[in-house]
């Protein structure tokens, strides 16, 4: 028996959550850039399991738009980083409540 | 037999150094345990014949995002910051929501999975690869987007130069 298409589909699902919890969870942002990661190479399993079923290259081609628009937004977002950093000294996500009322 | 327990391995590795990832509290830790989940995610490429893929994600993911991760973990000083509280206040709330999330996507695909053995498309028996199938989709049907992804890298590095420079004086 082959391995059926809905395992790697909770795969995805597990590690979706995981990114999830990351994201809502840590006050590090650059921890929350991480599971943001994590939340695209969740949808990438998706993606190839679905092009593995239906036996085209389309799923593993818009993986290889998911990877490089990931790559850009990690290089912005720590850019951001670092220009925040430089300001206020902090990387705490709490911290950052200038516009707070 | 042995498909299913390379996959269970795999799959153990990138949910296991996943959690880990999120719960270190020395931010050089969560870049290294992504760096594992990002090789185990690649296995799990290879494990549906997705070689280019996997390559992909090695070269770029791992040698690219990760080292620049690395990098910046170095330039901010994080001393301080691995002393503080690593969670916020509210975690349980977060934490619950998310589980809430994972159990209805997970009852949803289980429910359904008779809807998603479809008949599978015959095997096209050509004689090229996957590198040379996944480069004939990349440049004959998805041009347009690789030209569009091409403009976004070229924005996306001159914003990141303008925003991590110092002011001119």
């Amino acid at each position: 028996m082959t391995i059926p298409v809905y395992w790697y589909l909770l795969l995805g699902t597990g590690l979706f959550s995981v990114g999830v919890i990351g994201v809502l969870t840590r006050r590090n942002v650059i921890i929350i850039l991480m599971s943001i990661e994590l939340i695209l190479n969740a949808v990438n399993i998706n993606l190839v399991a679905f092009s593995q079923l239906f036996n085209t290259v389309n799923g593993q081609a818009f993986a290889i738009f998911v990877i490089t628009d990931a790559a850009a937004e990690a290089a912005v977002g720590l850019g951001l980083i670092i220009a925040l950093f430089r300001n206020k000294e902090t990387v705490n996500a709490d911290e950052i409540d200038l516009l707070k009322w | 037999m042995l498909p299913q327990i390379a996959f269970l391995i795999l799959a153990a590795t990138t949910l296991v150094s996943a959690v880990l990832v999120i719960t270190q509290r020395n931010p050089v830790h969560c870049v290294i345990w992504l760096v594992v989940t990002l090789f185990s995610v690649g296995g799990i490429y290879l494990m549906v014949h997705a070689e280019f893929l996997f390559a992909v994600q090695v070269i770029l993911y791992v040698g690219g995002i990760m080292v620049l991760f690395l990098f910046v973990v170095m330039l901010v000083n994080l001393d301080v910051a691995a002393k503080q509280a690593q969670f916020r206040r509210k975690w349980q709330l977060a934490l619950f929501t998310a589980v809430v999330l994972l159990g209805e996507l997970s009852y949803g695909l289980v429910r359904g999975k008779q809807g998603l053995s479809l008949t599978a498309a015959p095997a096209v028996a050509t004689s090229e690869g996957n590198t040379q199938a996944v480069g004939r989709a990349l440049y004959q049907t998805y041009m347009l987007p690789v030209e569009i992804a091409s403009i976004l890298l070229l924005v996306a590095m001159v914003g990141a130069v303008i925003m991590a420079k110092r002011k001119l004086e």
